[in-house]
């Protein structure tokens, strides 16, 4: 049954997969042929080009903020979302909607929000009497802010928990409420180990997704102020599309493929120790 | 049996209040929620009644003066959005149906049945998700075009019917909070794996498949990428197509932008509206011990 999933990776991914890492140990303009110069972009990466230390730390602080942040954020609107009240259908658009915005229009409206001079937020602090941020203008709230702004991106992540709630048997609740539990022993007890496996995904999926952070730096940051949100798919795309650098860039998409293959499988390996599956887990 | 006789006497007396107090703070939490979420979406629908000068004035202005409803039939009628809305609908059709019939059978494989090397060739499928999307684009294309199928939509179906490991993985997480006693006593009573994935997985899994089609409708929805390097015909173009037209070849129309973005969304909007209603309160597993 899972025949047409590999078959359709070796059919579609497999092939530019390898031609990547081909790539990636050469020198490629596209209008040229590749020319093989063995490790060379790895040397150069790794020991002339402080610019890609810079992506890696910042494409790693992102991860760091950004994905506790919306899994957290996500899993309390869910539940908040999967109470018995009036007009839920509408909340739970309503909650969605910023999903949906397109990215351009969205980004338009963050420049606004974030502008030091007068944007919504900085409006709003200063009637509390704070002085305001400069946001993503200055070199270390850039991060911090984009972060803030991930959290409205919530939505998918939101709408799977939902979907994981429904899956909790009524029946322990019930039981539960036999016993006199609280309200929130209910949650502790029952909700967030049944909704363990759900986590996992969501953490898996966050870093393989904030490792690959790209339009924010493109429409509204431009890898900026001085380098301080140069993701690492913004600099590969700067590489490989604006100097022309296919290699080099395919070198950079490597590492990032390494790395994030790391982190995955970490997590699978504690998972034992995390996630409770209902079904037995690994049979 | 003591303990219990001992607290119902406080608990009748004391529920009603604190569901009210909880009822409450429910409400105020998703009031608060609702204004914040509603930000962006308010803002493109009130840009999408204004004149282009009063978009982008500063301090921002939330009612538009005048109320320029030309701003809907220019936009529709500028570019071809009739068209594009149902080459857009034909790939989506394809998209969805191909992702979750595909991705929920090899989700059933990879979590129900076993299989040597089973978890291996599902850590290698969850690593096509790994390498950015930008490095492998050129060599994709290259393949679809050594095929000849370049400028038809089966580049942007075709995939599809292979399963997507984001939803193979994610509907692998659900089978796997499904109790295992079920199959079991399915197989007993001698079914096949088919008919416990299509009897017993699927309908308990029914929330976790309108997420998928959710999510791969709207992927296919506000794919530009894709169609853009894919498609060359403008008979073929979609409505991610149509809302890129407005900031390149009309050099940023915003005010039309907007009203065809809301017009666009409109039907995502419909659609997840329709779909959320699946997700209801918890499963009851009958027949089951608690």
């Amino acid at each position: 049954m899972a025949l047409p999933a590999i078959l359709g990776f070796l059919l579609w991914n497999a092939g530019p997969m390898l031609a990547s890492l081909f790539i990636s140990f050469t020198n490629w303009s596209v209008v040229s042929a590749p020319k093989w110069v063995g490790t060379e972009n790895y040397a150069t990466l790794f020991r002339k080009d402080p610019l890609f230390w810079k992506s890696l730390y910042v494409t790693g602080y992102y991860t760091f903020l950004s994905v506790p942040l919306v899994i957290v954020t996500a899993l309390l609107v869910a539940q908040l979302l999967n109470q018995k009240v009036r007009g839920l259908s509408i909340f739970r658009t309503i909650f969605y909607l910023p999903t949906v915005v397109p990215a351009v229009a969205n980004s338009i409206l963050w420049l606004w929000l974030f502008n030091p001079d007068f944007g919504l937020f900085n409006s709003f602090l200063d009637l509390l009497g704070h002085p305001g941020f400069m946001w993503i203008y200055d070199e270390r709230q850039v991060i911090p802010s984009l972060a803030l702004m991930s959290v409205w991106g919530m939505g998918n992540t939101m709408v799977i928990f939902l979907a994981g709630l429904q899956g909790v048997p009524t029946q322990y609740y019930e039981a539960a409420e036999i016993d006199g539990a609280t309200a929130f022993r209910k949650w502790l007890h029952i909700t967030v180990p049944m909704m363990s496996p759900i986590v996992f995904f969501n953490l898996v999926m966050g870093i393989i997704g904030t490792f690959q952070v790209f339009s924010q730096a493109y429409i509204m940051t431009d890898g900026g102020p001085n380098y301080s949100s140069l993701f690492m798919v913004y600099y590969l795309f700067v590489q490989a599309f604006e100097y022309g650098r296919m290699g080099y860039a395919s070198a950079i998409a490597w590492v990032l493929f390494v790395i994030v293959i790391v982190f995955t499988v970490l997590i699978f390996r504690s998972s034992p120790y995390w996630v409770y599956y209902e079904g037995g887990g690994r049979r | 049996m003591s303990s219990q006789a001992s607290i119902s006497p406080g608990v009748l007396k004391r529920r009603p209040v604190q569901k009210r107090i909880a009822t409450l703070i429910t409400y105020t939490l998703l009031g608060i929620g609702s204004v914040i979420t509603l930000f962006p979406f308010a803002w493109l629908v009130r840009s999408s009644f204004m004149e282009m000068s009063q978009i982008f004035i500063v301090p921002p202005e939330w009612i538009p003066r005048p109320f320029v409803w030309q701003n809907y039939p220019d936009a529709l009628t500028t570019v071809p959005f009739g068209l594009y809305f149902l080459n857009t609908v034909k790939i989506a059709v394809g998209v969805v149906l191909g992702t979750v019939i595909s991705s929920a059978l090899a989700a059933f494989s990879f979590s129900r049945l076993r299989w040597r090397g089973r978890d291996l060739v599902f850590g290698i499928l969850l690593t096509t998700m790994m390498l950015p999307y930008a490095v492998t684009l050129i060599p994709t294309f290259i393949l679809w075009s050594r095929l000849g199928l370049v400028n038809t939509f089966t580049p942007l179906i075709a995939p599809a019917w292979f399963g997507a490991p984001f939803y193979i993985f994610l509907l692998r997480q659900f089978f796997m909070t499904i109790p295992y006693e079920l199959d079991e006593a399915a197989y007993v009573d001698g079914a096949s794996p088919l008919y416990v994935f299509s009897s017993i997985m699927l309908p308990l899994a029914k929330p976790a498949l309108i997420v998928v089609a959710i999510f791969s409708f709207l992927g296919v929805w506000n794919d530009l990428l894709g169609p853009v390097i894919y498609l060359t015909d403008p008979n073929k173009f979609t409505v991610a197509i149509g809302l890129a037209q407005f900031t390149g070849m009309y050099t940023a129309q915003w005010h039309l932008l907007m009203a065809a973005a809301t017009v666009v969304i409109l039907p995502v909007i419909i659609l997840f509206f329709l779909g959320q209603r699946y997700f209801i309160e918890g499963i009851t597993l009958t027949g089951m011990k608690g």
